[in-house]
């Protein structure tokens, strides 16, 4: 059998003031493009430091291509490249030269070279190679991380938030890019707070929430077992009160427009417009929407009525 | 061993110094120079342990310099490192502890080493120092500034900003480093201090030092090369232990 490009086993990480992660088990299976939502807090990045080595887990065991990232860090971190959420770099360095002494870091010698300017030339940084990194814009300093992460060619690549705070144009470019990689045999793990990206791009997700495993699915199924169509209707004329039996289905209305969230085999559209018209309206227009993973996500991770349930 | 990362790192530190070099190298001369002029005038025609005082005062000054910037190299490293947040670059990779301490501390020696011979031939256009053991000078050198690295280096992982490094080398190194006979002989102390003055292992790395250049000294020379071992020994010890469990630096 396979092993796992990453196999996160029971882990638990207990701070002194907070528990970020409260026995998390799932594996990433090799080659594919994997989701990791959740909300602010959910302990994302704390199980991201923990697969790269940067925290220790309190119980469980975490291995990346089948090595221990504890007992056989050396490997575990061979096989791993992450592109770390937060802009940092060392100011010392020019591009091509911190990319150098990265590679070296990981044994890779002068035979690595070609490679650094192949990486540099696809993330357009070729003519920044020179240029100190304190001199780089923000969308240039990102490039510059994804690079860093993938000097040594890892097998498995996590990528923490990398589109955050970047122009439209760079997203594009590194979505076409960590698709390229995956195309070519690379796992890539995301992180995004940018639904739709986790949405165009990923095969399957995860969504932590509270330190727990909320869900994990193919995104196809978990987008199907959304049991609601969105419908967007544009009226005219000047009707009457609408009956409770749409009013309870009214999410959002605003100038001559209503937005209607309908349960699948329950609410259905043609009854909907008809008891519309009944009121004396004219339906204008008729939009419908399939659920996106941003309305999955919010009702898996809302947490606004635990505390009535639990006062209850 | 991941010969080829701890190379990589090595080097990385010491084009990292070299690179400032006018503060990292040009700035210890000119100070410890400084110290020279007034000292070598407020001592001038005296004589300690038989030797000229200006002459007795260079390899203290060189081992100070020694101390304080084997400690500087590693500590503002670190810490730096730790503050701009891409210290994480390194912990991701696959270097051990042990090679990052080795790494860290042959790159601090090296800076501390450059440091002691540039001071070492300025210092000869005024007075006139022998080296009468080589081999003692270098021992104490690799001991002496080894240990100072090693203590920066677990400064750094402690400190969460440099106002916890400053204090560290302000009320523990400096005081430590002056008070070890840099200026003096310990025999030239009451003799409380001067019992005191055996409990400083910075008071052996100073005087073996000297006793390299000199041929005499407060103490056995042996006994300054084992006490500096020891120190190192033990210094080391406790850092690639803090390295290896991650302390403070691995959450």
């Amino acid at each position: 059998m396979t092993e796992p490009a990453i196999s996160i086993q029971n882990v638990e990480k207990r701070y002194p003031s907070t528990h970020a992660l409260k026995g998390v088990s799932f594996d990433i299976r090799p080659g594919e493009y994997f989701g990791l939502l959740g909300p602010n807090g959910a302990g994302k990045s704390t199980l991201i430091s923990i697969i790269a080595g940067l925290a220790h887990a309190t119980a469980g065991s975490v291995s990346v291509l089948g090595h221990d990232v504890r007992r056989d860090f050396r490997r575990s971190r061979r096989a791993l490249g992450v592109v770390p959420q937060e802009l940092v770099y060392d100011p010392f360095f020019p591009v091509r030269e911190m990319l150098r002494i990265q590679a070296g870091y990981f044994g890779c010698c002068k035979d690595y070279w070609p490679w650094i300017d192949e990486l540099l030339e696809r993330l357009d940084l070729t003519d920044k190679a020179e240029v100190s990194m304190r001199a780089l814009s923000g969308g240039m300093k990102r490039r510059v991380l994804i690079a860093q992460a993938l000097v040594h060619k890892p097998q498995v690549v996590i990528l923490d938030e990398p589109t955050a705070g970047v122009d439209v144009e760079l997203r594009r470019t590194l979505w076409h890019f960590t698709r390229e990689l995956n195309e070519a045999g690379h796992t890539i793990v995301l992180t995004t707070h940018y639904l739709e990206e986790a949405e165009e791009l990923c095969d399957r997700i995860a969504i932590l929430d509270r330190g727990r495993l909320s869900v994990l699915e193919d995104k196809r199924a978990l987008l199907d077992r959304h049991p609601y169509r969105f419908l967007s209707l544009q009226l005219s004329g000047n009707g009457g009160a609408l009956p409770a039996s749409v009013e309870r289905l009214i999410e959002d209305r605003h100038d001559d427009t209503l937005d209607l969230k309908l349960e699948q085999g329950k609410d259905f559209i043609a009854d909907v417009m008809e008891q519309i018209r009944d009121a004396g309206y004219r339906i204008q227009d008729v939009r419908t929407r399939e659920p996106s993973l941003e309305n999955i996500f919010v009702e898996l991770t809302d947490h606004s009525n635990d505390r009535d349930e639990g006062a209850a | 061993m991941n010969w080829q990362g701890c190379f990589t790192l090595f080097s990385k530190e010491v084009r990292r110094f070299y690179s400032v070099i006018l503060q990292t190298v040009g700035a210890p001369v000119v100070t410890a120079l400084l110290y020279m002029v007034v000292f070598g005038q407020v001592l001038q025609g005296q004589e300690i342990q038989g030797v000229p005082a200006s002459a007795f005062l260079v390899p203290g000054l060189m081992m100070m310099s020694i101390i304080q910037n084997s400690f500087a190299n590693t500590s503002s490293s670190l810490t730096q490192s730790k503050i701009n947040g891409n210290l994480v670059f390194l912990l991701m990779t696959p270097l051990s502890a042990f090679e990052i301490y080795l790494a860290y501390i042959g790159a601090s020696l090296v800076r501390a080493t450059l440091v002691a011979c540039v001071l070492y031939l300025v210092t000869q256009l005024f007075v006139t120092v022998p080296i009468a053991n080589p081999l003692l000078v270098a021992t104490m050198l690799v001991f002496g500034g080894g240990t100072l690295a090693v203590m920066g280096l677990i400064a750094g992982i402690l400190a969460n900003k440099f106002d916890h490094l400053a204090a560290f080398q302000n009320f523990f190194i400096m005081p430590l480093s002056f008070l070890s006979g840099v200026f003096y002989s310990i025999h030239s102390l009451p003799e409380f201090w001067q019992k005191a003055s055996h409990f400083n292992p910075f008071f052996y790395m100073i005087d073996g030092f000297r006793q390299g250049f000199f041929g005499v000294g407060d103490s056995d020379p042996l006994r300054s090369v084992a006490v500096a071992a020891a120190f190192f020994a033990f210094v080391s010890t406790i850092c690639v232990v803090m390295l290896a469990k991650g302390y403070k630096i691995r959450g």
